[in-house]
């Protein structure tokens, strides 16, 4: 898959889910999605979760296009799903359909109940292959790593985004979103953040971090 | 300072608003000249952004003490001809309830806007309660939004509505509404008027019962002038046509609207849509009921929308079918979403619908999956304070009961911590812990935070001085409103640069409030803290321990400064777990596959040094280590 011209019609509805860890940019990358989308012409919903899941807890938000009005996904109903985290891109398995294309990081930030010897964190390479089979495509990859490598461990929202936008299922191009990321991030962390999102559409280039059902999307 | 971007932008431009955001552009663009509010999610945002443009422009903001108070000062002002909003959480309304009341007797001059933000789910709440029916029982207009676009839209209208009716118009939102961006439309902004002229109408503005019972009187009739409005509203629609009725309001309409498309229904239902929903607009509704056989009313939390097409249809004879909340259909909990909807409609109009049946994660892998609770940050003080309680308890041979409140350290609420037995809202724990005292005879050490101890503990400490209660009171003082985004209160000591707002230091209240045995100590110097926590808990009669520390995360933020030591554990620490059991810091872990070797995180641990002062087997890292 290559970024390629979209002409999808401005109506076609989708929706993105993205889930992770507090602390990990979700909210800052599904307002830039929302924000890109505004400027190609779509009339976007984005939505939040605030206040006290932030503290170390699961925050999940959703980038809605098309002729939608709920801001909301439901089980089933997500076209894409984009992981922060590993464990909480498996946990989004019940969000997806068979033919639902995850974009996951394969690193872990561990729970605490974990940390503390309390409870096991899944193995991640099985945890995978299981999500792979139940979905139309995963996309998956050590973002944190290539977040590290670009120069802020913080980036790995810049990565996601840039392997979302490598991939087809955008309805506006790669240029759109890099325009928000240049007008709406701390101009502090720009040249990290460009150096992320590049690294993150080289990994949707990658056809090892890919994994397809056999009887296709 | 950057310019707030709700400042910015010419009439007719698109902006990606979170309902919050637009209810602020929204009293902009009506000319409002003074907000007040008390911080709470899902609300926070609107006062934070009016806070930062107060900072920029002639409006009026304040971050008052507690809901009851935001609203006086918002109704003085609008007494004295300002356009005003206040907002606050949807529990805030309960605190603010005895103003709101008799507010709707004495009425407004200038338009005035109540934001009430509900939170069906609780995702940051301690109940789901509907305010809707604070409308009812006050006898106000009331807007229910959709979207943000509809959230700025109905704010503006709110304000021309409540001066036209001269009362307060409640603006109820919930979370979904406030916590969704969207695209809004610009329109102008307003100027704001220049000073207020108060009027001296005592036999209308005193409500004493004399002149309550005309002001009843005049409230009653204006309800049939709100009602006229209701009728006319563009926030209330009838479209559509055929037997199948569809009722809804907020942001329930946009499943019901994406369910009727994919459901093929769109041509097929009476849908009636209603923003306007108190008084709700008899007529509309009567056309509607005579229009259809079944109908299906849906609405988050209480059936408000059904009992009242209920009424209506018993006073005029129609027979339609009329259900929502009901056993197998729509629930009075939590929020609803998109697919509940679809499969609800399809159910009750009997439309064949095959909803997805996806997998469930923790079948699928055949184990459950690590849950991730939220926790206290690393370098927090509450965790310091509830280990020296803890310890002290401990070493005393002493059992604690603890009455909590509502704040970050709420969280002391989940193992390992487990200093939370009781809360019910905010300032509860003062009182509540009062009567356990009282009833038990038991060491009771009650939990508040600054913020929450000048919103409602103020009253509850006077009384629980005056009768003579026997507990511990631990103020966790953390110089800020910490849950909510870090917002300032008179207690504050962690403040923006430039926040003109006086200081009132908290042992100062606690001594002029008559206590007599008062600690103030640093939780992060150890050893002082545990000998001071040692004397309080063993005291008898009312006790007060403040525990003074900032917030770590905020002021961090504020300061710019990074941390200047980290830890580690530097020995085989065995099976103690000392620090797992009691301290419960998210930076510690036990390395994997070795489960009596503990580490400190380097990247989380803050540096805080509280549990070098405790655990030999943990050491300063070197700098550059």
């Amino acid at each position: 898959m290559t970024a390629t011209e979209n002409r999808k019609p401005k109506t076609e509805n989708l929706r993105i889910f993205l889930t992770g860890v507090g602390g990990q940019g979700t909210l800052l990358a599904s307002r830039l999605l929302g924000e890109a989308a505004l400027e190609a012409g779509f009339s976007p919903l984005v939505s939040e979760t605030h206040g006290m899941a932030q503290r170390g807890g699961v925050v999940v938000s959703t980038v809605v296009l098309g002729e939608l009005k709920s801001p909301l996904i439901s089980p089933g109903e997500a076209d894409v799903v984009l992981g922060f985290e590993a464990l909480e891109a498996f946990r989004a398995l019940d969000r997806c359909r068979g033919d639902t294309l995850v974009i996951a990081n394969t690193a872990a930030i561990v729970p605490y109940p974990v940390a503390t010897g309390k409870a096991r964190y899944p193995e991640i390479g099985p945890m995978f292959e299981l999500l792979a089979r139940q979905v139309g495509a995963l996309l998956a990859f050590d973002a944190g790593a290539l977040a590290r490598r670009a120069g802020s461990p913080l980036a790995v929202n810049m990565v996601l985004l840039g392997a979302i936008t490598a991939t087809d299922c955008l309805p506006f191009p790669a240029a759109a979103v890099l325009e928000v990321i240049r007008t709406r991030t701390n101009p502090r962390f720009l040249e990290a953040n460009l150096k992320a999102f590049g690294m993150g559409e080289a990994a949707a280039r990658e056809e090892a971090n890919w994994r397809r059902r056999p009887d296709g999307r | 300072m950057v310019m707030s971007e709700l400042l910015s932008g010419q009439p007719g431009e698109r902006r990606l608003f979170l309902g919050n955001e637009a209810i602020v552009r929204g009293a902009l663009e009506a000319g409002v000249a003074l907000v007040t509010t008390y911080p709470g999610t899902p609300a926070s945002e609107i006062g934070d952004r009016c806070f930062e443009i107060s900072r920029q422009t002639d409006l009026s903001f304040e971050y008052s003490v507690n809901e009851k108070t935001a609203l006086e000062v918002a109704a003085g002002a609008a007494a004295s001809g300002w356009r005003t909003l206040c907002a606050m959480k949807h529990v805030g309304l309960n605190v603010a309830a005895d103003t709101l009341m008799t507010l709707a007797y004495v009425g407004v001059r200038g338009g005035m806007v109540i934001v009430s933000a509900d939170d069906p789910s609780l995702f940051s709440s301690q109940n789901e309660q509907d305010n809707r029916y604070y409308a009812k029982m006050a006898g106000l207009p009331l807007l229910e939004p959709a979207t943000p676009q509809e959230a700025g839209e109905m704010t503006q209208a709110a304000f021309a509505l409540s001066e036209e009716l001269k009362l307060p118009v409640l603006l109820r939102t919930t979370t979904r509404v406030n916590h969704t961006r969207g695209p809004v439309t610009l329109g102008a902004l307003s100027p704001r008027p220049g000073r207020g002229r108060f009027r001296k109408d005592p036999f209308r503005q005193v409500m004493v019962p004399a002149v309550a019972r005309q002001a009843h009187a005049r409230l009653l009739e204006a309800q049939a002038a709100a009602r006229a409005q209701a009728e006319t509203s563009p926030f209330n629609r009838l479209a559509g046509r055929g037997p199948w009725g569809v009722v809804t309001s907020g942001v329930s309409r946009n499943y019901v609207e994406d369910a009727l498309t994919e459901l093929g229904l769109a041509r097929k239902v009476t849908l009636l849509q209603l923003g306007f929903t108190h008084p709700l607009p008899e007529d509309l509704i009567g056309k509607f009921l005579s229009q259809v056989e079944r109908v299906l009313v849906v609405e988050e939390l209480e059936p408000f929308l059904e009992e009242g097409l209920k009424a209506v249809a018993q006073a005029r004879g129609l027979t339609a079918t009329i259900r929502g909340k009901a056993e197998g259909l729509f629930s009075r909990l939590y929020e609803y979403h998109p697919g509940l909807v679809k499969e609800k409609i399809a159910q009750y109009f009997e439309v064949p619908y095959a909803p997805p049946a996806p997998q469930v994660p923790e079948q699928a892998l055949g184990e459950a999956l690590p849950e991730r609770p939220p926790n206290l940050c690393p370098g927090c003080p509450h965790r310091a304070t509830y280990y020296s309680v803890k310890i002290a308890l401990r070493d005393l041979g002493l059992e604690g009961i603890f009455p909590t409140d509502i704040g970050c350290y709420t969280l002391g609420l989940l193992p390992p911590l487990s200093m939370a037995d009781f809360l019910i809202c905010m300032g509860s724990s003062i009182s509540t812990g009062a009567g356990i005292a009282k009833a038990t005879g038991r060491k009771v050490v009650a939990f508040i935070g600054d913020s929450t101890f000048f919103h409602s503990g103020l009253p509850a400490l006077a009384s629980a001085v005056h009768n003579r209660h026997d507990f511990l009171l631990v103020i966790m003082d953390n110089g800020t409103t910490a849950m909510t985004g870090s917002q300032p209160h008179p207690g504050v000591s962690l403040v923006p640069p430039g926040y003109p707002g006086e200081h009132v230091p908290i042992p100062r209240v606690v001594k002029a409030l008559g206590v007599e045995q008062l600690w103030v100590v640093n939780p992060f110097k150890y050893k002082e803290a545990l000998a001071a926590t040692k004397e309080a808990v063993r005291g008898t009669g009312l006790r007060v321990l403040i525990s003074q520390a900032p917030c770590h995360l905020y002021a961090q933020r504020l300061t710019g400064k990074k941390r200047t030591a980290r830890f580690q554990v530097v020995d085989e620490c065995g099976d103690c777990r000392h620090c797992l059991e009691y301290f419960g810091c998210p930076a510690m872990y036990v390395k994997p596959g070795e489960p009596g070797r503990m580490l400190i995180d380097e990247e989380m641990c803050s540096g805080c040094a509280f549990c070098v002062q405790w655990c030999e087997c943990i050491r300063p890292v070197k700098a550059g280590g």
